[in-house]
């Protein structure tokens, strides 16, 4: 149990926890990319020559037009600048705010999406780069996920290895609907070095538009990509289990970060039944996926998805038959809730310590160590 | 719960509708009886041309011969499902069926690249339909199959068939060029809607467009999950299309996908249809109003929660007046009607899921 943040918790009269004092761990927060000026400093001489020669800007991801109203909450809107821009308003929206003791940022800006390879991989670098120097040099409470070109699997090893020095990233980002399947094999010098340098795979909502965002083509409305944001999601489950990832890769951790989480359970129960059918196909795969995912995989909160009454949201974390797998998020600045009230209603208050920060300090090897807490990191459920 | 809930559908002799069965040909060729002699030559030379790279395969291997049960096979040598007498003894009389609801899957007209073959294709197979099947076996109902990339001659299929009792519903394939709500498939649902017939959309086509939209998987371990997940894109898009906001008398029918995600799914774009609703206003009520008005959902194959009980908390959500009850025979993952759900129905829960439900659907007497 973490001595630490329970004692850092005093329960208000109705039980609950107030986010303020709680010592939250935020794994979802959106720092802006001003545009390519921001990252001019941070590139080469040729790949700025590139940049200024070609006029090459305006690669904010398509899966998040800035004016949408759920990708900007009213009053997370600064005047004149994208929502989440600038270290000294995210700080005080996102972190001062909701007492909120480390916050993980996860820049969006499209450059995983770019077709040519060593211009994503320059740019992923300026990106992580700019990170670094503008926002967690700026606060101790900010951590940093590194962008890698997701196009190249070496290149974007090499870009893990490069950043793993700076234990401030503590994880690895990659988009939800890439190219390939993540499990792939061509894809495991991405996992291997996160593996090795205890770095999970961050799995965030959004697309290289590489493949159209529904298995039908592609949708009319922005809100339907948006739904199906989770069914890809699904599918990159599916294929690191039954590629057998987790099996290669034994301390290898998977964060969904955006994806809803309340389909989880049924997907569970879809998976397990396939698997238990099919699973002379896949050798290698020799527990359940539920079992499998439920070690290895950690979801964030925001967006919910819930169910319209705290009943149903209790039944369906019960379905989920694991306290360990969610993870805090504000998902700052995206507009999912009002004031304060990240936490959606049903969650029981004895999972608040786990949901909160015990089970993200378990997930990110690089949040342990500094004195957050005592707790011991993860074993395989019994 | 009490005794009398928990009778079993034999002691109550409940005759149940399933509502997906496979018939099957020997081969495409049992359609040349249906088929122009142009189109005969066609199917001979070019054979079946989809956008999938086997001529005579799935592209993702299947789990059994025939993606069939191995005792489905009839004595006479036909391929699962092609033979009428063994059907009948094998699943009709064997669990009692009052009416079995026809999916074709293959050959298919819908996804032909040649659609005028396609169109030919639907005609033929519909033709089959009545002589080798409905004609023949009064229990078994069909499903118009139509050219649905080409809504004209969808349209124009649909009417042909129209009112004939044989036929209680149209089908289409889900895997299609555009996303099944968009504006090229309205006039199909608009004839549907005028002519009272429910629309089938059992997971099957090729549409050239990656199974996931993270790319394509390696295993049919992962594939066979996410044509059913690709279900839940076919709901999405017809409510967010506005098409139940368009014909609020419309009702669509989700086969073969489980129904354990309607759930969430309906929370899902419920919250975010909250948030972006400016963009769609043509979709006037939560989203989940149209899951629970409009779409209907067919159990196989079933979901499984590891917890028996949770499986009524799914259906307490989706509505028990949604499901129906559906064997997929012959193929591999065949739902027994007597075990597939592992929680006891009461008898008027039973009642709905294995017949009232689909019999009012598909108004059978």
């Amino acid at each position: 149990m973490s001595e630490t943040i329970a004692r850092a918790a005093p329960r208000h009269p109705a039980g609950r926890i107030p986010l303020p004092g709680a010592g939250a761990i935020d794994c979802d927060i959106h720092p802006a990319v001003s545009g390519m000026a921001a990252l001019l400093p941070y590139l080469s001489t040729h790949w700025r020559e590139q940049v200024t020669l070609r006029g090459i800007d305006g690669l904010d991801s398509a899966s998040y037009p800035l004016r949408v109203s759920a990708h900007g909450r009213p009053d997370w809107r600064p005047e004149n600048a994208k929502p989440g821009s600038g270290p000294a308003t995210l700080i005080a929206h996102a972190v001062d705010a909701f007492g909120t003791a480390i916050a993980i940022c996860n820049p969006l800006y499209g450059v995983q999406a770019l077709p040519n390879a060593d211009m994503s991989a320059a740019l992923c670098r300026a990106v992580n780069e700019w990170l670094a120097h503008e926002y967690l040099d700026r606060d101790p409470r900010l951590r940093g996920s590194a962008l890698v070109p997701l196009r190249d699997p070496d290149l974007a090893a090499a870009e893990i290895e490069r950043v793993a020095a700076d234990r401030r990233f503590v994880q690895v980002l990659v988009p939800a609907m890439g190219e390939a399947p993540l499990g792939r094999r061509l894809h495991w010098p991405i996992l291997r070095a996160a593996e090795r340098h205890g770095m999970p795979l961050g799995i965030h909502a959004g697309s290289m538009f590489k493949h159209a965002t529904s298995s039908n083509g592609w949708p009319s409305y922005h809100l339907e990509d948006t739904v199906l944001q989770s069914h890809a999601f699904q599918a990159q489950l599916l294929s690191l289990v039954s590629e057998g990832a987790f099996a290669e890769f034994p301390r290898l951790r998977v964060v969904l970060l955006e994806a809803g989480f309340t389909w989880l359970p049924q997907f569970l129960w879809r998976a397990t039944r396939t698997w238990r059918a099919m699973r002379a196909e896949v050798p290698w795969v020799d527990r359940s996926p539920a079992d499998i995912i439920r070690e290895h995989v950690r979801v964030t909160i925001q967006p919910t998805d819930a169910p319209p009454t705290a009943d149903a949201m209790s039944r369906v974390l019960a379905q989920l038959g694991s306290d360990r797998m969610l993870l805090f998020s504000t998902d700052y600045p995206h507009w999912h809730f009002d004031g304060l009230d990240a936490l959606p209603a049903g969650i029981p208050d004895a999972m608040l310590p786990r949901l909160l920060s015990e089970n993200a300090l378990e997930t990110y090897p690089r949040l342990q160590g500094q004195g957050l807490c005592a707790w011991t990191p993860v074993k395989a459920e019994p | 719960m009490s005794q009398t809930e928990t009778l079993t559908h034999a002691e109550t002799r409940l005759q149940i509708i399933d509502c997906d069965i496979h018939p099957a040909m020997r081969s495409a060729r049992d359609l040349y009886p249906f088929l122009a002699q142009r189109w005969r030559e066609h199917l001979d030379t070019y054979g079946l041309r989809l956008p999938a790279p086997f001529t005579a395969s799935s592209p993702y291997p299947k789990a059994a011969p025939a993606l069939s049960r191995a005792d489905a096979w009839p004595p006479n040598g036909a391929p699962p499902g092609a033979d009428l007498d063994f059907m009948r003894a094998q699943l009709l009389d064997a669990y009692d069926i009052g009416f079995g609801i026809l999916h074709l899957l293959s050959p298919s007209g819908m996804d032909q690249r040649n659609q005028a073959f396609g169109a030919a294709l639907c005609r033929a197979i519909n033709e089959w339909q009545v002589a080798t099947w409905t004609g023949p076996e009064p229990r078994l109902k069909g499903s118009i199959a139509l050219p649905g990339e080409d809504a004209a001659a969808a349209v124009a299929e649909l009417e042909h068939w129209a009112g004939h009792p044989d036929f209680v519903q149209v089908s289409m394939v889900t895997h299609t060029i555009e996303p099944l709500g968009r504006r090229r498939y309205w006039p199909i649902y608009e004839a549907a809607a005028a002519a009272g017939l429910p629309v089938g959309l059992h997971t099957s086509g090729y549409n050239g467009h990656a199974v996931t939209a993270a790319g394509w998987p390696s295993f049919y371990v992962e594939e066979h999950h996410e044509v059913a997940i690709s279900q839940q894109a076919v709901a999405a898009s017809l409510i967010l299309e506005g098409v139940f906001a368009h014909l609020p008398d419309l009702r669509a029918v989700i086969v073969e996908a489980g129904f354990a995600w309607v759930p969430s799914l309906g929370w899902r774009l419920d919250q975010h249809w909250a948030r972006m609703r400016d963009e769609v206003p043509h979709v006037a009520r939560p989203p989940s109003e149209y899951m629970r008005q409009n779409l209907w959902y067919t159990t196989q194959p079933m979901d499984e929660p590891e917890r028996p009980r949770d499986l009524r908390d799914v259906m307490d959500w989706i509505g028990w007046d949604r499901i129906l009850f559906a064997t997929d025979y012959p193929h591999w993952d065949f739902d027994e009607p007597r075990d597939a759900f592992k929680i006891r129905l009461s008898d008027g829960e039973r009642r709905r899921v294995f017949a009232d439900n689909a019999r009012a659907l598909y108004r059978l007497p």
